[in-house]
C-alpha cells in the first residue's frame, strides 16, 4: 500500500466569464459566454517527485497551477495538499500553516520581482511574513545563505533586480521561494523566458535543490524536451482536459494518446536521426466553442463517430476511445 | 527664497503701518517720494513695494498649491488604489463619481465648493479660514485625475507576478497595496502632481483674480494680478507685469522640477 | 560554384549612445547561395537580428553600418540611398517577422494587402493581382483561398496568419528572404508546419533564406548551413549536420550540450557559467574568454579570426595548430 500522495487534485474545474460588456450584450443580443479553461482535471503528486503538466497555449496548464497554490478559486473540484483541503472553508487555519510550505516560481523573471525593492528585501519578505527566523541579524544571515545556495554572492542582496540578467533574476526568485523552507514548489514555465545556456543553469540548479531538500515540484511547461529532462511523471493537457498521464520514460518511448504522439512528432529533431513522423494537422480550436465529444477529434487521425459524440474518460491514465478500443493507425514507418 | 519672505523682503508690504502713501505709483528702479526707498519693481497705488509683495504672494501661492496637491493626491491615490485593487461595486462607485467630476471644469467645482463653504462659515471667521477653504476647494476639484491614473496602474500591477508571489506569502490586501503596488504606481502620479501643482497655483490665481479667493489682506499672486489689472490701461504696467511673470516662471520651474524628480526616483536610471 | 545571392563581407554595425559607441556587429562575413537556407543562431544580444536588419537596410539611427559591405547578386546594397533601398526591399529582398499579428494591418482585408503589395512591385491590373494573390495563398497552404482572401487578419488563427505573412513576403518573387524568429510566437504543433513550409518554399523557388532564431531545433530541421553568433561575432559557421552534432568552438559545444533533447535523458545538462556580456563591456581578445573552459593566455589578447577547419570556419585560437597541420598535410 503506497502512502497517501502529497498533492491530490480531483475533478478540478474552472470557468471564466468572457461575455462582452452588458451594454454590448443588450445591443447585439449576444448571449453570455463562458470559457471552460479547466474541465475535470484529476492527478496526484507524490512527495519528492516532479510532476509536469505540458500543453500548448490555451490548454489550461497555468490555470491548474494557480488553482493548486490557491491564487485562483476553482469553479469545482478539490485540491488537497498534505491532507489539507485548499478549497474547504472549514480548514482555513490549517491552510494558513500550509502556505509557508508551498511557493511558486513564475515565468517572467522581470515581472516577478518588485522593481523598487532591493534583492535582500525581496528574499526577506517571506521570512518576515512567516516569522521563519527572528531578529534582524538572523534574517540578514539567512538571506546571505539563500543567495549563496542559488549561486549568487551575499553582496548581491544590495542590488536592485534590474541590475541582474534574466537568469540571475530567476535565481533570486528561486531563493525567495525557498526562503520560507517550502517543500512544494510550483514552477510555471520557469525557463521559457531564458536563453538556452542560462536555461541549462537554472534547470541544473532546480535539480540540485530538489536532491538537497527533497523538494516536490509541479512543473508547468510547453517545452517537451525540458519536461523530459526534469519530470518523473507527466500529464498532457489539451483544451482544459488532461488527455494522458504517465511515467516520464513511458511517455517518451510509448506515447499512447494520439495528441501526445502528435506533440512528440512536432518537436524539432536535433539529432537528425530521420525518425519517422506523422505530420501535424490543424490548429487548436477556439476554446469558447470547443468541439463536441473528444475535443481533439477534428485533428485526430483515429477519430470515428463515437469520438465526435462522447467525451472519453481517463482509463489507465489515457482519455481516448481509440486506445481503449485498440484502434490503431498504421504508423508510417515504412513511408 | 519666497519661503523666507519675512526676512528678505525690503518692506513688510502688507502691514499698513509700513506703507507710505506718498510712495504710490513709483516706477521700477525709482526712489519713493515719501520714504526715499528704492522700488526695484515699482510700487502700487498705496506705495506698496511690488518686489516685496511678490515674495509674500509667491509664498502664499506655493503654500496653497502644495497643500491642495497633497490633499487631492492623498484622496485620489487612496480611492484609486481601493478601486483598482478591490474592483466590483466599490470600483464602479468611485470611478463613476470621478467621471462625473471630470466632466465639469475643475475651476467650476472649486467655485462651487468655495461658495458653499463661504455660506457656512460666519463672516468674522472668514479671513482666518479662507486659506484652508481654498486649499480644500482646489484639492477636491482635482482628485479624480489621480484616482483614474492610480486605478489604471493598479490594475496592471495587480496582475504582475510579484504581487501574486506576495499573495502566496499570505500578505494582506492592505499590505500588498501599501508596500508593493503603491511604490510602483507613484511614477505617473508624480508626473501628474507636478503638472497639477502648477495648475493648482494658476487655479488659485484665477479664483483670487475672480475675487472669490483670498482676501486682499492675504494676497497671493492672483490677488496681486487682480489689483494690478486695474492700472494696466492707465500706464502703471509694472503692477500687473511682475506678478504675472512670477506666475509663469513659477509654473515653468515646477514642471522642470517634476521631470527631474521622476528620473531621480526611478531605480533603473540611478 | 555560382555567385552567391547574398554576400556579407566583414560587416560592422555600431550604435551611438550618449555614453559610448557600442559595436553590435563586429566583422561578420558569410554567403548564402540560391536555394540555400542559412540558419543564424545565438542567444539574446548575440546580434543575429541586427545582422538581418542590416542586410535588409532597416538599421535606424542611432545605429549605423560602420564597415564592411553587403552584396546582392554581386551589387553593393549597403550604401544605397533610402529611396533606392526601398525599391530593392520588397522587390528583391523581403522579411518575415516574429509576430504575425503586428505584421498585418488589422484594418484591411488580407486580399487588399496582398494585391496592394503585388501591384506596387509588379505590372499587373487588379484582376491579375487578385488571381496571383489566390495562387500565393494556395502555395502557402491556406485552405479555400478564394474565400479566405476576403477575410480580415483577426479571422485567421496564429499559424494561418503567419502563412499570410509569408505569402506577403513572396508577392514580388524576391531572391532573398530574412525570416526573423518566424516560429517563436507559435505553438509547437503549428511551428512544425511553418518550418516545413519555409523549407519547401526555399527549395522550390530557389530563394536564399536567412533564418534567424534562438531555437537550435528549428535550425536543425530547416537549415543547410548554420552560423553561431556570440556577442556580435561569428563563432562558427558550417554545414548544419557538422556544427550541430560535432561543434568545434567551445561556445557552440556548450550551447549544444545545454539543450535538453527528447532522445537522451542525461542527468545534468552541460552548463556554460555566466552569461553573454553586455555590448558596453565586451572583454578584450576573444569575447567568450571569461566563460570558456579551454581559455589560454592568447585569448585575452588577440581577437580570433575565422579559421577554415574541417569544412567550416571557426573563430577560436585552439584550432590555430590544427589548421597549420592540415595545411602541411595538404602540401
Amino acid at each position: 500500500m503506497s502512502p497517501r500522495p502529497y498533492v491530490e487534485v480531483t475533478d478540478l474545474k474552472k470557468t471564466f466569464d468572457v461575455s462582452k460588456p452588458w451594454l454590448n450584450r443588450v445591443l447585439e443580443g449576444a448571449p453570455r459566454q463562458y470559457l471552460k479553461a479547466v474541465d475535470g482535471v484529476s492527478f496526484d503528486i507524490r512527495k519528492g517527485e516532479t510532476f509536469a503538466l505540458v500543453g500548448e497555449s490555451g490548454s489550461g496548464k497555468s490555470t491548474v497551477a494557480r488553482m493548486v497554490v490557491g491564487l485562483l478559486n476553482p469553479t469545482g473540484g478539490e485540491v488537497t495538499i498534505d491532507g489539507i483541503s485548499m478549497t474547504d472553508p472549514g480548514q482555513r487555519a490549517q491552510r494558513a500553516k500550509l502556505r509557508r510550505k508551498m511557493q511558486m516560481v513564475f515565468q517572467d523573471p522581470y515581472a516577478s520581482l518588485n522593481p523598487r525593492w532591493r534583492v535582500d528585501r525581496i528574499i526577506a519578505e517571506p521570512i518576515r511574513a512567516f516569522n521563519v527566523v527572528e531578529g534582524e541579524a538572523n534574517i540578514v544571515a539567512r538571506v546571505g545563505e539563500l543567495l549563496t545556495l542559488v549561486g549568487l554572492h551575499p553582496d548581491d542582496g544590495k542590488k536592485f533586480p534590474h541590475e541582474f540578467s534574466g537568469g540571475q533574476r530567476q535565481r533570486v526568485a528561486i531563493a525567495r521561494s525557498l526562503a520560507s523552507n517550502a517543500d512544494f514548489i510550483v514552477c510555471d514555465e520557469p525557463t521559457s523566458a531564458l536563453d538556452v545556456s542560462v536555461q541549462a543553469q537554472i534547470l541544473n540548479l532546480m535539480r540540485d535543490l530538489q536532491e538537497k531538500f527533497g523538494l516536490t515540484y509541479l512543473f508547468i511547461s510547453h517545452n517537451l524536451a525540458v519536461v523530459r529532462h526534469m519530470a518523473t511523471r507527466i500529464g498532457v493537457m489539451y483544451l482544459g482536459r488532461l488527455v494522458e498521464v504517465s511515467d516520464a520514460k513511458e511517455m517518451f518511448t510509448h506515447p499512447r494518446h494520439p495528441y501526445t504522439r502528435m506533440l512528440l512528432d512536432a518537436v524539432p529533431d536535433l539529432a537528425m536521426s530521420g525518425r519517422a513522423r506523422i505530420p501535424v494537422a490543424g490548429e487548436i480550436p477556439n476554446p469558447i466553442t470547443p468541439p463536441t465529444g473528444c475535443t481533439f477529434h477534428p485533428r485526430c487521425p483515429l477519430a470515428n463517430e463515437r469520438c465526435k459524440a462522447e467525451n472519453p474518460l481517463p482509463i489507465n491514465g489515457v482519455a481516448c476511445h481509440a486506445v481503449v478500443e485498440g484502434r490503431t493507425l498504421a504508423h508510417p514507418v515504412a513511408a | 527664497m519666497a519661503l523666507m519672505a519675512d526676512v528678505l523682503a525690503p518692506q513688510d508690504a502688507f502691514d499698513p503701518v509700513a506703507l507710505n502713501l506718498l510712495d504710490g505709483f513709483a516706477h521700477p528702479m525709482e526712489r519713493g517720494m515719501g520714504s526715499n526707498m528704492l522700488f526695484v519693481m515699482g510700487s502700487d497705488e498705496q506705495g506698496r513695494d511690488i518686489f516685496s509683495a511678490l515674495f509674500y504672494g509667491t509664498r502664499l501661492s506655493l503654500l496653497v498649491g502644495v497643500a491642495s496637491v497633497i490633499f487631492s493626491m492623498v484622496l485620489g491615490i487612496g480611492l484609486g488604489l481601493l478601486a483598482g485593487y478591490l474592483g466590483g461595486k466599490i470600483e464602479m462607485l468611485i470611478m463613476r463619481v470621478a467621471d462625473i467630476q471630470l466632466s465639469f471644469p475643475a475651476i467650476l467645482i472649486a467655485l462651487l465648493i468655495f461658495g458653499v463653504a463661504r455660506g457656512l462659515i460666519p463672516p468674522q471667521q472668514y479671513e482666518t479660514t479662507a486659506v484652508f477653504v481654498i486649499i480644500i476647494a482646489i484639492g477636491l476639484s482635482n482628485w479624480a485625475q489621480y484616482a483614474r491614473t492610480v486605478r489604471a496602474s493598479t490594475l496592471v500591477e495587480r496582475n504582475k507576478e510579484y504581487v501574486q508571489a506576495a499573495k502566496l506569502m499570505g500578505i494582506s490586501g492592505f499590505g500588498i497595496m501599501a508596500r508593493h503596488v503603491l511604490p510602483n504606481v507613484m511614477g505617473p502620479v508624480l508626473v501628474i502632481a507636478t503638472i497639477n501643482l502648477a495648475l493648482a497655483i494658476i487655479e488659485e490665481a484665477t479664483l483670487s483674480f475672480l475675487g472669490v479667493g483670498l482676501p486682499i489682506t492675504q494676497p497671493s499672486l492672483g490677488t496681486l494680478i487682480r489689483s494690478g489689472q486695474k492700472f494696466l490701461l492707465s500706464g502703471e504696467w509694472w503692477i500687473l507685469f511682475f506678478p504675472a511673470m512670477m506666475l509663469v516662471i513659477l509654473a515653468l520651474a515646477i514642471n522642470l522640477l517634476g521631470d527631474w524628480l521622476r528620473d531621480a526616483l526611478n531605480p533603473k536610471l540611478r | 560554384m555560382s555567385e552567391p545571392v547574398i554576400s556579407v563581407r566583414n560587416l560592422q554595425v555600431e550604435f551611438v549612445t550618449r555614453r559610448a559607441t557600442l559595436r553590435a556587429i563586429d566583422g561578420v562575413s558569410f554567403d548564402i547561395h540560391k536555394g540555400e537556407v542559412l540558419g543564424v543562431v545565438g542567444e539574446s544580444g548575440a546580434g543575429k537580428s541586427v545582422t538581418g536588419a542590416a542586410i535588409i537596410g532597416l538599421i535606424e539611427p542611432p545605429g549605423r553600418i560602420s564597415g564592411g559591405e553587403i552584396l546582392l547578386n554581386g551589387r553593393r546594397i549597403d550604401n544605397l540611398s533610402p529611396e533606392e533601398m526601398r525599391k530593392v526591399r520588397g522587390r528583391k529582398v523581403a522579411m518575415i517577422f516574429q509576430d504575425p499579428l503586428t505584421s498585418l494591418n488589422p484594418l484591411f482585408r488580407v486580399g487588399e494587402q496582398l494585391v496592394e503589395t503585388i501591384r506596387t512591385h509588379l505590372q499587373m491590373n487588379e484582376r491579375q493581382a487578385r488571381d496571383r494573390a489566390v495562387e500565393l495563398l494556395t502555395e502557402v497552404g491556406i485552405p479555400a483561398p478564394e474565400k479566405r482572401i476576403d477575410g480580415y487578419p483577426h479571422e485567421f488563427s496564429g499559424g494561418m496568419r503567419q502563412r499570410v505573412v509569408i505569402a506577403l513576403a513572396l508577392c514580388a518573387e524576391p531572391d532573398f528572404i530574412v525570416a526573423d524568429e518566424p516560429t517563436t510566437a507559435l505553438d509547437v504543433s503549428v511551428q512544425a508546419q511553418i518550418i516545413s513550409l519555409i523549407k519547401k518554399l526555399g527549395r522550390e523557388r530557389g530563394m536564399a533564406v536567412m533564418l534567424v532564431t534562438h531555437d537550435m531545433g528549428v535550425i536543425a530541421e530547416t537549415a543547410d548551413r548554420v552560423a553561431v553568433m556570440y556577442a556580435g561575432r561569428l563563432a562558427e559557421i558550417g554545414p548544419v549536420r557538422d556544427v550541430v552534432q560535432r561543434p568545434m568552438h567551445p561556445y557552440a559545444k556548450g550551447l549544444m550540450g545545454a539543450i535538453p533533447t527528447l532522445e537522451a535523458s542525461t542527468e545534468r545538462l552541460v552548463q556554460i557559467p555566466g552569461s553573454m556580456p553586455r555590448l558596453s563591456s565586451i572583454p578584450r581578445g576573444c569575447a567568450f574568454n571569461p566563460r570558456c573552459a579551454d581559455v589560454f593566455a592568447r585569448c585575452h589578447v588577440d581577437q580570433p579570426l575565422p579559421l577554415s577547419v574541417q569544412g567550416r570556419q571557426v573563430a577560436c585560437h585552439l584550432y590555430e595548430n590544427e589548421r597549420l597541420k592540415t595545411a602541411e598535410v595538404a602540401r
